[in-house]
């Protein structure tokens, strides 16, 4: 009797637990990766001079170039199996399922491997993203205050 | 300051992502859809320009700013051509990005091998 609920306590605190741990850690590595990019955006503008607008696309390809190293090397997954959304939902998430879909499938050759399949994950996030920011902008320009 | 908000704003982003994901059955592919829809919507009406003025760094990374992007360089060429401007501009901003993932891609998976 004592056993069952001692289990019972147990299952139905252990998964809300983990729960919460997984929360907190997303959390931190998505705060510090945003750090990062602030830190990055003030350094690219103070040393190669340029606008802040030029600086964030340095900053964002310096994290693409990242996340597709990091897979390609085999440790990007274990940080993503520690961190879980703290690395998916920032851009590094969208270089990491490109890289590791081409890496995945080029064994199947450069055409029917690498190209049909680089846009496997990744694909999903253009196509949502193009047409939902087609759908607002219409609104936006129709409504005559685009621009 | 914008680094507290750098750091909060990225940070809480992450976290919602993360109680759906732990909460529903929606997969990361799922969640970085509705996150991109949602940056979108949130640049229709110039929200997202006052969080990236506000938050920086922490407002350009993650993927909602892959929406923002879109919508913000479609309604920048609509100034200058008009509605198809919205076909025109639409990769505006994003096409450094997207240019960079497909290269580094293609090279990385030319000279590494899968590791399990």
């Amino acid at each position: 009797m004592k056993n069952k609920k001692y289990e019972a306590i147990v299952a139905k605190h252990k998964p809300k637990e983990q729960r919460v741990q997984y929360a907190g850690v997303a959390f931190l590595v998505g705060g510090v990766l945003g750090v990062c990019a602030e830190l990055l955006l003030e350094g690219y503008t103070h040393w190669f001079d340029v606008s802040r607008s030029e600086a964030t696309v340095y900053m964002l390809i310096t994290f693409i170039f990242l996340a597709s190293l990091f897979t390609a090397l085999g440790f990007f997954d274990k940080l993503v199996n520690f961190a879980r959304c703290g690395l998916l939902i920032p851009i590094t998430g969208f270089a990491h399922s490109m890289t590791s879909a081409a890496i995945e499938y080029r064994k199947e050759g450069p055409v029917y491997g690498i190209g049909s399949n680089l846009f496997k994950l990744a694909g999903t996030v253009i196509l949502y993203g193009v047409v939902s920011a087609w759908f607002f902008g219409m609104i936006r320009y129709l409504l005559g205050i685009g621009g | 300051m914008i680094y507290i908000n750098s750091f909060l704003f990225c940070g809480i982003v992450c976290l919602i992502a993360q109680i759906i994901l732990d909460n529903t059955k929606l997969t990361p592919g799922h969640i970085t859809s509705i996150f991109v829809i949602v940056g979108a919507f949130l640049d229709t009406f110039g929200i997202y320009d006052l969080l990236i003025q506000y938050c920086g760094g922490g407002a350009l990374l993650p993927i909602t700013s892959f929406g923002h992007s879109l919508i913000h360089g479609a309604l920048g060429k609509t100034s200058s051509t008009g509605f198809i401007g919205l076909l025109m501009g639409m990769f505006d901003l994003t096409a450094s990005g997207i240019t960079a993932a497909i290269i580094f891609s293609f090279v990385f998976a030319l000279f590494f091998k899968p590791k399990n």
